[in-house]
């Protein structure tokens, strides 16, 4: 025992004071604390009430299902596949690297899939969920689902995704969707598409993207704060995207991608009553699956650098000089501009030279086609004939002529990206080039050479024109919208564009005729290709010189020769008297016109014209 | 036996069995019916489970024998082993620092092979005991110099706990430290001094600080700048306790706590569970069992025949007061978030057993009372 000298009644009520004070100190503090309560609990309840409820209850999107796509016969070329994908919501997991690496047993993790996991991850809100795999097989659906409860704030979520059964097929007219992107986020109603993962990026898929997605639905649900959804309370559905039926005629399509075999090249099919779209072509083409869930870099890489440009859509922005494919509509402008007559005669010796000059301006045939009159200029494609009447025209009779059938602008048509051509004039030469108009330009003008370009569908489109006499319809590739809920069809109003003013018919009639005359007439550029056809049709050859090579371009000796090849070209439009079909093509590098872009033409208007009348 | 041991046989026979096991009943049934509370509002907060609720039985049995065991002892052995206690409790908390397990980012296990063994546990009884030890023999109120020893013998822990890091226990014991100090009549001058010098020593304190340290003083000053982070507990705790009103959503029916918006409903933040389904009513009643036990013990201390028993049963009762206003003040958004639970009501074990045997040292005193003639 310790000894010390103490006051032990005075340390007593010491103890005893200041025992008194600290349950003071601590009456004080619990009073502090009762004061609180009674302000959370009673004078704030009402507004951390409506938290609570607000914390519990939450909308979430319902995404529509996007519309399907057919062809004119109802082939389905757009889908919707159910898939699941796994998503992660980075705030939710602890151990994210522990988290990847678990999974990855589970179900294959590529690098690719991790590398877009992470970037997607920085620049989302670590609440959101972030897609890690898409297109779960059921296998890993299943494995994943067993051990989901060491996950958490990793799910599957199961919804729809495109898929094109066709694969290449088409696809530069059905475009592909994507996941939306931030510059997508600029042009849509954030609110629709809250939910919704991809949207149209190009062709139609992109064009109607509005009337494909339809409207998003919501559900107001109770969740626990990991976000699980305990129970529905009200559900408002989605109204799903319409359908589309399109004017393109599938097994067509399929005809003319195969015509082309290894060539590049473009060919637009037409209906002229309707300016429908039944083919279109742009070869080489790609998968558009390939892009619907993020395209690998390797793959896109392959596809972009691709000496065939496979990404290039040829059809709708491939511009090319028209070549002799112009002459048609230079002669049929020389008539009915009263500038020259069926039967006017122009001696060919093979050159052509301006007055008081010493150029020579070359025909394609060095010896010359003596004396030809539009017809036989026409069929036989002199070139001398077209540089007189286009000289005789000049450039803003020209232009303006031409310009009436749609050439040098946008034909309009429903599939996004198109671009204009060119057909030259003297301002377009005076505001872009700041300098004159030369007459050798008119000349060469004349025969589709120069500075005049024309996209694919922009000739198929005028030649439809000219078929039906100056009717020129807008092209389109969609024909009908198809609701969810209803199988009957809306056909899309297309009016005619305009009527191109008609001086005397029988200056139209000539030139089909001539143009008979090149694919069945005995002189005709492409007699060949119209032997045995068990209808009439009329064409128009068309060769388009390459200019040089573009700088940037590597120097390949076999390359190089077949890219200093000519462009071949061909229009037609079959049968003749009652014109149900006008085509288009180009074979880049392909050589004369009649070589290989006619035979291309006839096998689309055979395969066309083969087929049962669609009512 | 020695024989003053046996000295309170003598005891009025009413309180026989109390005298008997060395229980004081009215502390005794107060810490059952907080127990009992405590056991109703886990349930709830653990989502009926089954288990959870069988665990802290068993616990809370565990905690009780401790108490009971812990009353038996005289407080005069106590006494005794007060230094050696200290010592060894001092030891083991260097040991942890040096070789110690890291849980959740923090040092405070010592693995003994066959047990997980938490010093700073130890370390929340031995405090008070040292400083009451200390002090028993001395003058009181204390001198400066037996006050500079005082704090340095709460100083020490304190820094080798808050070092591993575990502010919530270095809080704890320094506030233990501080009441013997206080109770022993630590003069107002020299307290109004030392709080002057902790307000100045803050930014310093600021410097030493980890960087979660720093964010949960940052979050308590303003929690909506984080509300998905830092700032969710306090936000979502508030809800829940605000949402809850006078009545409560009654039990089991609370949606904060039940659809997992609070965090650490079952440990830490089990008050906002009791608030939201049984109201600011069903808190009075909590608040009201604690303040029973409170004065109890405080009462208890009062009655003590020696310094050592009332400066250390005084700064156990005031811990205890400590403990539940650092945990419905963080709770309620009063306080920064600390981690200490909610005692004898939050889902967890060695802190209740520790708890327990406070609560015996204080029966302890209470039945080991030399019969004085009065």
């Amino acid at each position: 025992m310790r000894v010390t000298i103490k006051d032990y009644l005075f340390e007593s009520r010491l103890f005893m004071r200041r025992s008194v004070q600290a349950l003071v100190f601590a009456a004080l503090l619990i009073a502090a604390l009762i004061g609180r309560l009674v302000y959370l609990q009673v004078l704030a309840h009402e507004h951390f009430t409506t938290l609570s409820d607000d914390n519990r209850i939450k909308i979430l999107p319902l995404p529509p299902n996007r519309g399907l796509i057919f062809d004119r016969n109802g082939i389905i070329l757009a889908d919707n596949l159910p898939s699941y994908r796994l998503e992660i919501t980075p705030e939710q997991v602890h151990d994210m690297q522990g988290t990847l690496d678990e999974l990855g047993k589970l179900i294959t993790i590529r690098d690719v899939d991790r590398k877009r996991f992470d970037k997607l991850r920085a620049r989302t809100p670590s609440f959101k969920p972030v897609p890690l795999r898409f297109h779960l097989s059921d296998e890993e659906v299943a494995r994943f689902a067993i051990d989901r409860h060491r996950f958490p704030g990793v799910d599957i979520v199961a919804g729809l995704s495109r898929h094109y059964p066709h694969g290449p097929l088409a696809a530069h007219a059905l475009g592909y969707v994507g996941r939306i992107d931030e510059r997508d986020l600029q042009r849509i109603d954030a609110s629709n598409y809250s939910g919704t993962t991809h949207i149209g990026k190009v062709g139609v898929e992109k064009t109607y993207e509005a009337v494909l997605h339809g409207k998003v639905g919501y559900r107001q649900v109770e969740t626990n704060a990991e976000g699980r959804v305990l129970r529905t309370l009200v559900r408002t559905p989605p109204l799903p995207g319409e359908n589309l039926y399109l004017t393109l005629d599938a097994e067509l399509q399929h005809v003319a991608e195969q015509a082309f075999g290894s060539h590049s090249g473009a060919a637009v099919a037409i209906n002229p009553d309707t300016g429908g779209i039944l083919a279109f072509v742009s070869q080489p083409t790609y998968d558009p699956n390939l892009f619907v869930n993020g395209i690998d870099t390797d793959t896109y890489k392959a596809l972009r650098d691709d000496d065939d440009q496979p990404l290039f859509n040829r059809a709708l922005r491939g511009q090319y000089p028209p070549g002799s494919t112009l002459k048609p509509f230079v002669g049929l402008g020389g008539l009915e501009q009263g500038i020259t007559t069926e039967h006017a005669h122009t001696y060919c010796p093979g050159f052509y030279q301006l007055p008081g000059k010493d150029r020579r301006y070359r025909d394609w045939k060095r010896t010359g086609h003596g004396t030809v009159d539009l017809s036989s200029a026409i069929a036989e494609s002199c070139d001398v004939y077209f540089y007189d009447l286009a000289l005789s025209m000049g450039i803003d009779r020209l232009h303006s002529y031409l310009s009436q059938f749609g050439f040098g602008q946008r034909s309009d048509i429903d599939i996004s990206g198109e671009l204009p051509g060119l057909m030259p004039s003297r301002e377009w030469k005076r505001a872009t080039r700041h300098q004159p108009w030369f007459p050798g330009e008119t000349l060469i003008t004349g025969i589709g050479q120069g500075f005049v370009l024309t996209t694919p569908i922009q000739l198929a489109s005028a030649t439809a024109t000219l078929a039906k006499y100056g009717q020129r319809m807008k092209p389109h590739i969609v024909a009908s919208t198809q609701k969810s809920d209803d199988p009957s069809l809306t056909p899309l109003p297309n009016d005619p564009l305009l009527y191109i003013p008609i001086e005397e018919r029988e200056h139209w009639h000539a030139v089909i005729e001539a143009m008979h005359e090149v694919v069945q007439g005995r002189h005709g550029t492409a007699r060949k290709v119209g032997e045995n056809a068990p209808y009439q049709f009329a064409g128009k050859t068309g060769t388009a010189q390459v200019f040089g090579l573009k700088e940037e371009e590597k120097y390949d000796a076999a390359k190089l020769e077949e890219k200093l090849r000519d462009h071949s070209l061909f229009i037609a439009f079959a049968p003749l008297e009652k014109p149900k079909i006008a085509v288009a093509v180009i074979v880049e590098n392909g050589g004369s016109g009649s070589a290989v872009a006619a035979p291309i033409a006839r096998t689309i208007l055979d395969a066309y014209l083969k087929m049962p009348e669609t009512p | 036996m020695s024989p003053y041991l046996d000295s309170h046989r003598e005891d009025a026979s009413r309180r026989d069995w109390q005298h008997s096991l060395h229980l004081d009943a009215m502390l005794l049934f107060s810490l059952i019916a907080l127990s009992t509370l405590g056991l109703f509002v886990l349930y709830s907060s653990a989502g009926g489970d089954d288990q959870l609720i069988v665990r802290q039985g068993i616990r809370l049995a565990i905690a009780f024998t401790a108490m009971a065991l812990v009353a038996r002892m005289p407080t005069q052995w106590l006494e005794r082993w007060t230094p050696w206690l200290y010592g060894v409790g001092l030891l083991l908390l260097a040991a942890v620092l040096a070789f110690g397990d890291v849980g959740k980012g923090a040092q405070r296990w010592l693995d003994l092979g066959f047990v997980r063994f938490q010093p700073s546990e130890m370390m929340k009884l031995a405090v008070p005991m040292m400083v009451a030890w200390y002090l028993a023999d001395k003058r009181l109120p204390p001198s400066p110099a037996h006050l500079l020893v005082a704090g340095a013998l709460i100083v020490v822990p304190v820094l080798l706990i808050a070092k591993q890091p575990d502010l919530g226990t270095s809080l704890l014991i320094a506030s233990s430290g501080f009441f013997v100090l206080f109770l022993a009549g630590l003069s107002w001058k020299l307290l109004g001094g030392l709080t002057v010098l902790a307000g100045a020593g803050a930014p310093v304190l600021w410097h030493f600080m980890h960087d979660y340290q720093r964010q949960r003083v940052i979050t308590f000053l303003d929690p909506e700048q984080d509300p998905l982070g830092a700032g969710y507990h306090i936000i979502q705790s508030k809800i829940a306790i605000g949402s809850g009103g006078i009545f409560g959503k009654g039990w089991l029916n609370g949606t904060q706590a039940h659809l997992e918006f609070l965090p650490e409903r079952s440990t830490d933040f089990i008050f906002a569970v009791l608030g939201e389904e049984f109201g600011l009513l069903g808190i009075l009643v909590l608040l009201v069992i604690y303040s029973t036990i409170i004065v109890r013990c405080i009462y208890i201390a009062t009655q003590a025949q020696d310094t050592y028993s009332r400066l250390l049963g005084g700064s156990l009762a005031m811990t205890f007061f400590i403990y539940i206003i650092v945990n419905t003040g963080m709770v309620t958004g009063l306080l920064p978030v600390v981690g200490l639970p909610l005692p004898l009501v939050s889902y967890g074990g060695t802190s209740m057993v520790t708890l327990m045997a406070g609560f015996g040292i204080l029966m302890s005193i209470h039945t080991h009372r030399k019969l004085l003639p009065t």
